[in-house]
């Protein structure tokens, strides 16, 4: 039988302890904050290629169609990769789901106009906030202006039409928030639990403990729920650096409580499973960081995986921690709550799976 | 009335026999100390008993229960310290006290189990803080928490100076004059001999003896010896002009002639004076508890050898 009453006096003891420890106190909570201020700094400019969804509704006229070469001319440019949109698909709400602000849309007469030198508009959609959408008028733009040139010695033919798609302000520090929260939801249980796990059975205080009626379901629990409890307070406090300092837009919404619980739960329980299988801390040690390391910036935390190769992001989908970016990416930015539950679903599992291993494998005592 | 029994007790681990069918009894606020060098297998039987290791055969009753199968209502009746006590790194003792109180679920008075293992100066600091003394009795004091019937304790003052192994061995006597049944390890003599009433020596997995130290002494000890400090020829002077049996310790320079009766002494000290040679400081010597314990441990146990133990037992029967 779990019992309530001893899971609560093992939290409050490890949380006491934890909060004498100055190094885990500034590494659990101070260093994502530090991360924020900094990398908010750094990329406050942005750049990279940019993601932009497209729709030629241009039919062609004269055997020809201007609005596809315009496309492949601007897929050509090293800032934007052009993802073309079947032209039976709603737009706005095409933008919505794939939670994308970018977007053109080449109108249905354009070869035409182009051709009779009538001028037309590329509707480019954006949203004020986001400074990769700067980039993509900025480029398109140039783009206009350059077959403007090519065909008419300059006259504005091709013009530009600027609209926003109202749910999506996005900049990279709205991006960077839920990444880093997603870091420290990763990093603090994660490496305390190596640690923990591999420390206690070297010194046999797994072995102490269960000569005490705590069980180590219970004393698994305590840990989990005290990993819970500081995502939770890392989660408000960079968001309120996040919004305070750089202006972040953040969507705050219940969906983000799954996350917030599913995640520290599979890290624990990752960590104690590493350091369960480890032979001694050292080598502990070691495992642990070959796990966590390619997480911490793979599966989107510090990067979004679009600005990545493909292989990169085939990996990223494999590792536990992108469905904690992602799904709070879906959340917090674009408030994209179908493709959440999906990283919910998948984040789920995985915790499943690995919890269920973590509690078998890891012993109170010897055979 | 006994409080453990354990009879025909077995545990190899791969090859190894660390624990070679052994057996013992230990009676109700007894304390029976496990001596042996390093690697004999006290750790292991102790840990066998205390529930957190599983044996191969034989049958263990810890207050009539099996500590492997019942191993949670054994540990609420038995406190425990293992080797080298560690604790959360950022825990007072007193929160350790109070901790261990919450889980067993029973109240107690954290000031009182301090004192009662001489702990409350340091009350407030947190564990690795502790010198180890201080921490050996922070584990002895949660031992303490759930009242137990029973304590084992793995060698409790190895690594410590000799000022904390005194202050541990008084707490243990506290503990003992209340009635516990204590099983204490040790590879400390002194330790053994201090505390325990009675002993079990084990060797690569045997128990080799048992009993009060008196008795382990009577038993695997020889008698009486007169030592004399002379030369060579001193020896081989009193061998050639008595009936005494004589040895020579070359490199210490010492006579050894082994005193089956007291009058011997004298027959061995006439014929040194007739010899008219130099001799020097003379003392008559009985094994002591190390002795012994350095002869039946580091001596190869084969057949041979358990002749001569018994001839040896014969002759002092064959005396007396």
């Amino acid at each position: 039988m779990i019992s309530f009453r001893r899971i609560y006096v093992d939290f409050k003891v490890f949380s006491i302890g934890y909060l004498r420890n100055k190094f885990g106190l500034f590494f659990g909570l101070i260093f994502p904050v530090v991360l924020i201020l900094i990398f908010g700094a750094i990329f406050s400019g942005d750049t990279g290629t940019i993601n932009v969804y497209a729709q030629n509704q241009d039919t062609g006229a004269f055997n020809q169609n201007i609005g596809n070469q315009f496309l492949i001319a601007l897929n050509e440019s090293s800032t934007i990769k052009v993802i073309t949109v079947d032209i039976s698909e709603n737009f706005p709400d095409y933008l919505a789901t794939h939670s994308s602000s970018d977007g053109i849309i080449i109108p249905p007469n354009f070869t035409e106009n182009y051709l009779l030198e009538q001028p037309v508009n590329i509707t480019v959609y954006g949203s004020p906030a986001s400074s990769t959408s700067g980039i993509v008028s900025g480029t398109v733009s140039g783009y206009a202006n350059y077959f403007n040139l090519q065909r008419f010695n300059g006259s504005m033919i091709i013009s530009l039409n600027s609209t926003t798609v109202s749910t999506n302000q996005s900049s990279y520090i709205d991006f960077l928030i839920p990444g880093l929260i997603a870091f420290s939801i990763l990093t603090n249980p994660m490496f305390s639990l190596v640690n923990i796990a591999a420390d206690y059975k070297k010194n046999k205080l797994f072995r102490q403990l269960s000569l005490t009626p705590l069980t180590k379901m219970e004393w698994l629990i305590a840990k989990v729920l005290f990993y819970i409890a500081l995502s939770f307070a890392g989660f408000l406090l960079m968001v309120g650096v996040g919004v305070f300092a750089f202006g972040a837009h953040v969507t705050l919404s219940i969906w983000l409580i799954p996350f917030l619980i599913l995640g520290p739960l599979l890290f624990a329980s990752l960590g104690m499973l590493v350091g369960t299988v480890a032979k001694n801390p050292e080598t502990a040690g070691v495992i642990g960081n070959i796990v966590t390391f390619p997480m911490m910036f793979l599966a989107g935390t510090f990067f979004p995986i679009d600005i990545m190769p493909e292989y990169l992001q085939t990996i990223a989908h494999a590792l536990p921690l992108f469905y904690v970016t992602e799904g709070l990416n879906n959340v917090m930015v674009y408030n994209n709550i179908p493709n959440a539950l999906i990283d919910i679903a998948i984040l789920g599992t995985i915790t499943l799976v690995i919890f269920c291993l973590a509690v078998k494998l890891f012993k109170w005592r010897d055979d | 009335m006994f409080s453990i029994e354990v009879t025909n007790l077995k545990k190899n681990y791969g090859n190894l026999k660390a624990v070679d069918d052994i057996s013992f009894k230990v009676k109700q606020g007894e304390v029976f100390g496990l001596l042996g060098p390093n690697g004999a297998g006290k750790t292991t039987t102790i840990e066998i008993m205390e529930g957190l290791r599983e044996r191969d055969s034989g049958d263990i009753k810890i207050l009539g229960l099996d500590p492997w199968k019942d191993g949670y209502e054994v540990h609420k009746k038995i406190g425990v310290i293992p080797q080298e006590f560690t604790f959360f790194e950022k825990t007072t003792p007193k929160e350790a006290i109070k901790y261990y109180a919450s889980l067993f679920n029973v109240k107690v008075d954290a000031d009182t189990i301090l004192k009662e293992v001489l702990l409350d100066e340091k009350e407030n600091h947190v564990f690795e803080n502790l010198s180890g003394g201080q921490k050996q009795k922070t584990g002895l004091a949660l031992s303490l928490v759930n009242s137990p019937e029973v304590l084992f304790l793995d060698e409790p003052t190895t690594g410590l100076d000799p000022n904390a192994r005194r202050a541990i061995w008084e707490v243990i006597r506290r503990l003992k004059a209340k009635g516990k049944t204590i099983i204490l390890t040790t590879h400390y003599l002194d330790e053994a001999q201090q505390l325990s009433d009675r002993v079990a020596i084990m060797d690569h997995g045997h128990i080799v003896a048992m009993g009060t130290t008196e008795e382990i002494i009577e038993q695997n000890g020889s008698g009486e010896r007169l030592e004399i400090h002379g030369e060579k020829q001193l020896a081989d002077y009193i061998q050639t002009n008595t009936e005494l049996q004589v040895t020579y310790n070359e490199t210490k320079g010492i006579i050894t002639i082994p005193l089956k009766k007291k009058i011997d002494m004298l027959a061995a000290l006439a014929a040194a004076e007739q010899s008219e040679m130099k001799w020097g400081e003379i003392q008559t010597h009985q094994d002591s508890l190390e002795d012994v314990f350095i002869k039946l441990v580091n001596e190869p146990l084969d057949e041979q050898k358990e002749e001569q133990q018994i001839e040896q037992k014969k002759n002092k029967k064959g005396r007396q």
